[in-house]
């Protein structure tokens, strides 16, 4: 196998790598207003959030991904299968990233918020100064496992046409046959960005406050 | 959409063995998915550094590459060192292969949380290693690793549709089929994935029923 036929992976993870990124971002605002949703103490509220995450904790991403790819036209809107692949990755992620956070909501100290009405915050202030950051240090390494995970899904992007890693490795494979250096050498580069990624959250966990020092 | 129910009911006994095929990879890869975890955890435990590091090397890498390559790498690599298997035989073994690593990670934590004084109460007794292990290590383990094992068999479960793309015929193969044949792609789909919420749904509150009635026997450990 060539150092071109290599190169050609790598860059290839560049789709992978920015999919996942854009995906895991939207998907971290849908979280937020989901967790807020799944917090509100409404069913009004409540109850479509939980449907919501039930089904995309539900459902095999492919399926999902499918399900979007073929929906979408079928309202209408004829987006690229790249829109389609990140709205379905989106959506995912952002069920189970609604759950680390409502994990990390309620795991936040009862006597941090009392205290913090003690002393005369508003609900607004303790739920800015208080709840949020202690609820996004307590989910940082919920959210770093996600993105492993997400990272690792996106090859699945594939079925719909995207031309990332797996792709770029499949259609390598068959013009050259060599599958199994080409698939061990698409293994090799997801085995690079998933343990970059994992490095670079161990690091950011003990650089945050209140990590290990 | 023109959801027409006659379609399913004329494919219900398709349907039906799509279900069946993925029903019956996802317990067989479950199951020797557990056997080789527990077997490489132990191995890792008690078999010294020489195997520990390298299991432990496989299981990284197993853990950081999609199951989808792995699928690829034995569907389409294995022919070229002689392990030509059909899609069924090669979707059981990458599952199998997949789970057994998530699964030792799992066992090796179980190890790890058992009290380290019980193993020296067992020791002090004079029980063998295999005596520990059965009559100490996997009693406690088993309610230790109960959580964990049914979350992990809920994600199983979902991965296995990923074998519809190496053509296993399972739930996911069948019903895109169909749709296909049909000409209701979408429908197809949509009743899929509800296929596949009620299957989860059910096997996660069934996981859920086996850890409540598990830790009734739950030993309290200060």
């Amino acid at each position: 196998m060539s150092f071109k036929l290599f190169n050609l992976l790598v860059q290839a993870s560049a789709w992978t790598i920015g999919i996942s990124a854009i995906s895991i971002a939207i998907g971290f605002l849908l979280a937020l207003v989901l967790s807020a949703a799944l917090l509100s103490g409404k069913a009004l509220y409540r109850r479509p959030a939980e449907f919501f995450i039930s089904f995309f904790r539900g459902v095999p991403l492919l399926v999902q991904l499918l399900l979007i790819y073929n929906l979408l036209p079928f309202i209408g809107l004829n987006v690229p299968s790249i829109v389609a692949a990140i709205i379905g990755m989106s959506l995912c992620t952002a069920a189970y990233q609604a759950e680390n956070l409502r994990g990390g909501f309620e795991s936040v100290p009862r006597g941090l918020v009392e205290a913090a009405d003690m002393v005369g915050f508003t609900p607004r202030q303790v739920f800015l100064r208080i709840k949020v950051p202690i609820a996004l240090r307590l989910t940082f390494p919920a959210l770093v496992n996600e993105a492993i995970m997400i990272l690792k899904s996106s090859s699945l992007v594939s079925v719909v046409g995207i031309v990332e890693i797996t792709r770029m490795a499949q259609d390598l494979a068959s013009s050259t046959y060599l599958p199994i250096e080409i698939f061990s050498s698409a293994a090799l580069i997801y085995l690079v960005i998933c343990w970059s990624v994992a490095l670079a959250g161990r690091f950011g966990e003990r650089a945050l406050p209140g990590g290990a020092k | 959409m023109i959801f027409d129910p006659n379609v399913i009911l004329k494919h219900l006994p398709e349907i039906a063995a799509g279900t069946g095929v993925t029903l019956a990879l996802w317990i067989a890869g479950m199951l020797l998915g557990v056997l080789i975890g527990f077997l490489v955890a132990t191995a890792r435990r008690y078999g010294g550094r020489f195997i520990d590091l390298p299991l432990g090397l496989v299981v990284e890498v197993l853990r950081g590459t999609p199951f989808l390559i792995q699928i690829f790498l034995v569907y389409y690599g294995g022919p070229f060192i002689g392990l030509s298997l059909n899609p069924i035989p090669c979707g059981l073994l990458g599952l199998s292969i997949y789970a057994s690593a998530y699964y030792s990670e799992i066992f090796r934590a179980g190890y790890a949380a058992v009290p380290h004084g019980h193993v020296e109460a067992g020791e002090c007794l004079g029980f063998s290693r295999f005596q520990i292990i059965r009559r100490i290590l996997l009693p406690e383990m088993a309610l230790i690793v109960m959580p964990p094992s049914v979350n992990l068999a809920v994600i199983l479960l979902k991965e296995s549709a990923v074998l519809s793309i190496i053509t296993v015929p399972e739930l996911t193969t069948t019903v895109s089929a169909i749709g296909s044949q049909e000409y209701a792609f979408l429908e197809a789909i949509f009743l899929l994935a509800v296929i596949y919420w009620v299957i989860v749904e059910a096997a996660a509150r069934l996981g859920r029923f086996a850890e409540s009635r598990f830790s009734t026997y739950r030993f309290s450990t200060p």
